[in-house]
């Protein structure tokens, strides 16, 4: 898509400024340039117009002013996001929704809550607190991210492991439709009759339209809470207790590994006492009925310690744990600590590959002269190795990319998956065919013309972009590290 | 595949902006976990008036990707120095650092308008660096409260006539008390009973003028729990203001003042009982390393510099205590809690307190507007964050709020009285004054 002219930007501007008022639009060059990135730097894309709807109705009626125009958008929360997801990749408009933050009802009884979509998601949780209750899908980024960009991404987080992904916890959508119209996907009950359309945009990024009031499920606190760091001097070892702790039967809340590099990083930043010397630690967690909870807590340490933890230690008090929690769930941003830029790779493998992959993942970011740490949810065997760069050194952005993408072959050779939570956006989408056939993407892309026909609504993403991939092949745009020859398409 | 934006330039060599190092930019990686701790953002959910759209901004002019325009001004400016963001950061970035040195640059190619700098000039220039040249206007001030001059000129409305940000300013107008409380301290108060250490006690500009009272209280508090106090003669203001304000080269000169003066006595510590000196002091250090004749006396100095509430937690107050039978609340002031990183010190005086009742208040760690001259350049913004901690003030029940700050004192005062509320705003200097007796 070529760049609007600034004469049809210049036109276009009063009518934005009637829809959604003269501060709810951004056209400056400059303004619009702190829009180009979300969480992964690595990607850049510049917006013709950032918009700050207040309603479902200035959603909606922006959108058919993008439709008239044949313009591009996206919707944006809090741009946390680690996969480009939010990126105007074709120029546009992008909505930002962080005006629409409001908990609009919560009913206890029936343990719901409609939420506006730029509701930060650890605020629902401070919201229904002090009546005994939380949302239970805690993405490491709950402090900042929105549970619109949640919704879109699918979120996990560290208490998956037991409570399951977003899609697990949301019950009913607003969605203003990609030509604009307002409707309701599912509604307020468990079950509603009919194909479950809430849940295929649940995870759909973004692409099958924007989200303007979600219903989401909030669960009573558990009664008890047992949080438990073990120490290990051999990463090997930590992996292992992984395996046993499951094969035990036990189900902790949350398994969590962090690794010697992102101990110090975590060190540095708040000083959570996590052990520096330590090759690996885990964060194990399990929590429900108080009786039954010191006996399940000492099976889980017994299983880390026959694997070879060299300490284990209960927190003592709520503020232990969460500082422990502090420092786990700040991990990635303390990565600038110890380097000016990080890529967070985000992918899924079978639990018992955890040892093999682990080891894979250090010989080739070695290889191309990088270095990592790695921060995970190892109890879903969702990977998270954070390869460290210096963006301004040449040719290390391409090196990264390059290590990226062995790193996710990898996973998908040992039978996992090259997303586990951050989605695919711009970032992964040239790696879909390493785990989905030509007709899976078939099936995948009818699903999306669907919904996004004239695929207006956040285009240049999920679907890879090389022609080979037949029907589902869209413009081919280079990626500027490619345009640059620094990287090749495989 | 991105659409037409200009690519970084990849600048090898530290970052600067107008001579002031701004290499810290390239510690942020961007999270986005700051943007919820952030008072502004949160108030507009634009994200140039983020702390990570800030670092941008910083970091685009320093690379030469953006210029000082008049949107790039303006999100530099909006921003509080409140420092939330460098709490919630788990990359460390200085932000403060940063934002002080982007502010020296917007002083530096946008001089701003001429009733903006002749407002600058009054306060940077020379009040604040000749203390008895504040006194005089204080008292000239007193005058215009006392005399009914003032009651006229809010009654008819003349002061929105007044250019720019000049009717916030009128609202703002401390009470000046009333005689005794203006004299300077004695320049020394000696222990009562063991003497436990020898602190130096900054009086402060505004402070010493329009809360003498604070400076009497502290003393005293600090004396009944064993402590000598010194009061030393000489320095003004310790140049906060004008670093916060983009004046870097007056506070420089101001920061070297202070020093000297305090270097003559020698004392465990150097307590300050206004958040933002305290916050600056301690930065003398970053302030003055380049210059060789300094940076040790500066360093040396920083680290001996201690709040109030930091110093005296360090040990269990001496009692025996009176109870002070109130619920209070606690508001925390940015430059305490986000600059000296101290929260658990002043809930533990309190909690030491017999009879005293402490509820807890909603975001007590953000902003009330006041923000050092803030609220006089930003009176828009200012009263948006000031609305917000009233709400919550209210919401507590709490008969008192305390803090440890003059501005956020005037601020919250200002916001009460205009929702006509009766709650009481006070240093904790004051509640610990009573409860340590007489
Ligand atoms: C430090 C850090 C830790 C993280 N930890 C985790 C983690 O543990 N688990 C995890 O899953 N992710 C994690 N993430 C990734 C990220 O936070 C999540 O993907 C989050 O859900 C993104 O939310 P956001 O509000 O920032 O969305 P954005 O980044 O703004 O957008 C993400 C996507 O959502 C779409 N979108 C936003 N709002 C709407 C809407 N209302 N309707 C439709 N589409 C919408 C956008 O178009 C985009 O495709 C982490 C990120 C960081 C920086
Ligand atoms: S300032 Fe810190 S928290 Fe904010 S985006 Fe940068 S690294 Fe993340
Ligand atoms: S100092 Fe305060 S206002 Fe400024 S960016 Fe940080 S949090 Fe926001």
């Amino acid at each position: 898509m070529a760049p609007l002219s600034n004469d049809r930007k210049r036109a276009l501007r009063p009518e934005l400024d009637a829809l959604v008022g003269t501060d709810g639009v951004l056209s400056d060059p400059d303004e619009l340039l702190v829009y180009e990135s979300d969480g992964l730097t690595l990607f850049r894309a510049l917006a013709d117009f950032v918009v700050f709807p207040r309603s479902a109705e200035q959603v909606a009626a922006v959108v058919k002013l993008a439709n008239r125009e044949d313009l591009p958008f996206v919707a944006r929360g809090a741009g946390t996001g680690l996969s480009g997801g939010c990126l105007p990749a074709e120029g546009g408009i992008v909505l930002s929704l962080m005006r629409m933050n409001r908990v609009l009802e919560v009913d206890y009884d029936n343990q719901i809550a409609v939420v506006e979509p730029g509701l930060v998601n650890l605020h629902l949780s401070w919201r229904v607190g002090p009546q005994g209750y939380y949302y239970a899908p805690d993405p490491s980024s709950q402090q900042a991210c929105t549970i619109g960009g949640n919704i879109a991404n699918n979120s996990g987080g560290p208490h998956t492991l037991k409570y399951g992904v977003t899609t697990n916890h949301v019950l009913g959508l607003e969605v203003v439709m990609p030509d604009g119209e307002i409707l309701w996907l599912g509604g307020k009950t468990r079950e509603t009759p009919g194909y479950d359309v809430t849940g295929v945009f649940v995870g759909s990024e973004g692409t099958f339209g924007i989200a303007t009031k979600i219903v989401v499920r909030i669960l009573k606190k558990p009664q008890a809470v047992k949080t438990v760091l073990a120490v290990f001097d051999q990463v090997e070892h930590a992996s292992a207790a992984v395996s046993e702790i499951i094969a035990r039967g036990l189900v902790p809340a949350a398994i969590e590994m962090i690794d010697h590099l992102t101990i110090q990083a975590v060190e540095d930043a708040f000083g959570c006492g996590y052990p520096r010397d330590a090759a690996a630690a885990l964060l194990i967690e399990v929590d429900g009925l108080a009786v039954g909870m010191d006996a399940q807590t000492e099976r889980i340490v017994a299983a880390c310690r026959e694997r070879g933890a060299r300490d284990t230690r209960v927190a003592r008090d709520e503020a232990e744990r969460q500082l422990l929690w502090k420092g786990r769930k700040s991990a990635f941003g303390a990565y600038g600590r110890v380097s000016p830029a990080y890529m967070v790779m985000d992918g899924v493998i079978p639990r018992t590959k955890l040892p093999y992959v682990l080891g894979r993942v250090n010989e080739i970011v070695a290889a191309y002269g990088l270095r990592v740490g790695n921060v995970f949810h190892a109890g879903d065997g969702n990977l998270h190795p954070n390869i460290l760069y210096d963006p301004r050194k040449p040719g290390e952005e391409a090196r990264v990319v390059q290590a990226g993408a062995e790193i996710m072959k990898l996973c998908a050779d040992v039978g996992g998956s090259i997303s586990g939570e951050h989605g695919i956006g711009l970032e992964k989408a040239d790696f879909m065919p390493f785990i989905f056939s030509a007709a899976d993407l078939g099936v995948m892309a009818r699903l999306k013309r669907a919904f996004n026909p004239t695929n207006l609504c956040n285009p240049g993403k999920i679907f890879p972009t090389k022609k080979s991939c037949g029907e589902v092949a869209v413009g081919y745009r280079p990626h500027p590290i490619e345009a640059k020859g620094l990287a090749q398409r495989f | 595949m991105t659409h037409a934006t200009t690519e970084p330039t990849a600048a090898t060599g530290p970052l600067t902006l107008g001579g002031l190092s701004v290499e810290g930019v390239n510690q942020c990686v961007h999270c986005g976990l700051c943007l919820a701790s952030c008072p502004t953002f949160s108030e507009l959910g634009t994200e140039m008036d983020s702390p990570r759209g800030r670092i941008f901004l910083i970091k685009s002019l320093a690379e030469g990707r953006m210029t000082m325009s008049d949107s790039v001004v303006s999100h530099l400016s909006l921003c509080l120095d409140c420092r939330a963001c460098e709490t919630v950061c788990p990359a460390g970035v200085p932000y403060g650092r940063l934002i002080e040195a982007a502010k020296a640059e917007v002083e530096r190619v946008r001089p701003g308008s001429l009733a903006r700098r002749i407002f600058r000039w009054l306060n940077f220039g020379l009040l604040l660096r000749h203390p008895a040249l504040l006194r005089f206007f204080a008292l000239k001030l007193r005058f215009y409260q006392t005399s009914g001059l003032q009651r006229l000129v809010r009654a008819t409305g003349f002061a929105r006539l007044l250019p720019g940000t000049l009717p916030a300013w009128e609202a703002l107008l401390p009470r000046i008390p009333a005689g005794a409380s203006r004299a300077p301290l004695p320049r020394l108060i000696p222990a009562d009973g063991a003497r436990r250490a020898r602190v130096a006690l900054l009086e402060g500009c505004v402070q010493s003028v329009v809360f003498g009272d604070h400076n009497r209280a502290t003393a005293r508090v600090l004396a009944k729990n064993g402590v000598e106090v010194v009061v030393p003669a000489g320095p003004g203001c310790c140049g906060a203001l004008n670093a916060h304000g983009g004046d870097h080269a007056g506070a420089v000169e101001m920061a070297k003042t202070t020093i000297a003066a305090f270097e003559r006595d020698d004392v465990d510590a150097i307590v300050v009982n206004t958040s933002g000196c305290g916050a600056h002091m301690k930065a003398y250090g970053h302030l003055l390393e380049h210059d060789a004749a300094w940076a040790e006396r500066a360093r040396r100095f920083a680290a001996t510099v201690q709040d109030f509430a930091e110093f005296l937690a360090r040990e269990p107050l001496r009692g025996p205590l009176r109870p002070v039978p109130i619920t209070v609340t606690y508001h925390d002031p940015c430059h305490v809690v986000h600059g000296q990183k101290i929260r658990r010190q002043p809930r533990e005086l309190l909690a030491q307190i017999p009879g005293l009742t402490v509820v807890d208040l909603p975001e007590s760690d953000w902003c009330c507007g006041s923000a050092g001259i803030y609220n006089l350049t930003q009176p828009e913004m200012a009263t948006r964050l000031l609305e917000r901690k009233v709400a919550h003030v209210l919401a507590t029940g709490a008969e008192a709020v305390v803090t440890a700050n003059p501005g956020c004192i005037l601020q919250i005062q200002q916001g009460l009285a205009a929702r006509g509320r009766d709650v009481r705003v006070m240093h904790i200097v004051e509640l610990l004054d009573r409860a340590c007796g007489p």
